[in-house]
């Protein structure tokens, strides 16, 4: 009976450091961003940072993952869908930055030029 | 005994292949919020002329809805360990601040959408706009339907009472809304954060 309110008393614990600190990173990725104390790619990548710390956080005491018996396939797919992940929002940014950077930074008349020569195409 | 013993595993068993098997569909799920995540931060730039996040965002509004959602999160996983214990005042009392609090998120976005759509910024306007309204509107809509589910749950469970099935839907609820939450992080701090900076 003791061990089993030991247990429960620790799985509450856990709840509460995760919210705790989600509430702690979510509110330090909004101040960061209102008081512009950085600005530019390094907020970007604070930011990026700041959201990935939480979302380990809420995987880790919310969603209980690799809190499993081995083997641990909710924690292999997890890892695969991340693969497909990583291959579709990077591949994305990858290939339309550089038709941005093809299309877009050229002078008008160049871009007409080039517009008329590949006509049809 | 060992009949009941027998029972108990198949249960067991049965338990984590309902759990693995919608654990799978969530991270599918996922993919699909990946490739909308994609078609935003590629258009999110394009704003013919129209405007941009930095003067559409309501960003306090955003993190009140944000602190909401978190906290329904928080009651959700609150009402699982009730579940646990087998406290049935617990855990309906849980599940009930959990519903609220998900029902004032989803008036917030709502709210949120109307303004946007009565000032004349609706998804028509730009490529951008298309793509924040597709993304954080399938985030509501996984929300809605997190809300149905949760009132149907409770309905069950007070008119049948306790069950297996029952309880491992409670546990499908919670791993589905924790999951929204995660998901909430990224349009938080994509959408929000970065298009107000």
């Amino acid at each position: 009976m003791t061990k089993q309110l030991d247990k429960n008393q620790t799985a509450i614990v856990g709840y509460i450091v995760g919210f705790v600190l989600s509430v702690a990173l979510t509110l330090t990725a909004y101040a960061v961003v209102t008081n512009k104390t950085v600005m530019g790619v390094t907020l970007m990548m604070v930011l990026g940072a700041l959201a990935l710390v939480q979302v380990v956080v809420q995987l880790i005491f919310f969603l209980h993952l690799g809190d499993e018996p081995k083997p641990r396939w909710k924690l292999a797919v997890f890892f695969s869908m991340l693969v497909v992940l990583v291959i579709i929002v990077g591949g994305s940014l990858w290939i339309m930055y550089h038709l941005d950077y093809n299309m877009m930074h050229m002078p008008m008349e160049q871009l007409q030029q080039r517009m008329d020569k590949e006509a049809g195409f | 005994m060992t009949k009941l013993l027998k029972k108990a595993t198949e249960v067991e068993a049965l338990e984590d292949k309902t759990h693995f098997g919608f654990w799978v569909y969530l991270m599918t799920d996922c993919i699909l919020f990946a490739s909308l995540f994609a078609t935003y931060v590629v258009l999110r730039g394009n704003t013919a002329s129209g405007p941009s996040g930095h003067e559409l965002f309501d960003l306090p509004m955003v993190l009140v809805e944000t602190l909401i959602l978190l906290t329904s999160s928080f009651a959700c996983g609150l009402a699982m360990l009730a579940l646990k214990r087998g406290d049935k005042r617990q855990l309906v009392g849980w599940l009930a601040a959990t519903y609220v609090l998900g029902v004032a998120f989803l008036v917030i976005e709502l709210n949120e959408f109307a303004v946007l759509v009565t000032e004349g910024h609706g998804w028509q306007q730009s490529a951008f706009l298309s793509a924040f309204f597709t993304l954080v509107g399938t985030h509501g809509v996984h929300i809605t339907i997190g809300l149905l589910w949760l009132l149907v749950l409770v309905c069950v469970l007070f008119k049948r009472g306790f069950s297996d099935k029952l309880r491992r839907q409670f546990v499908l609820f919670s791993l589905f809304w924790h999951f929204l939450d995660v998901i909430w992080i990224f349009i938080f701090t994509i959408v929000y954060l970065m298009g107000a900076a």
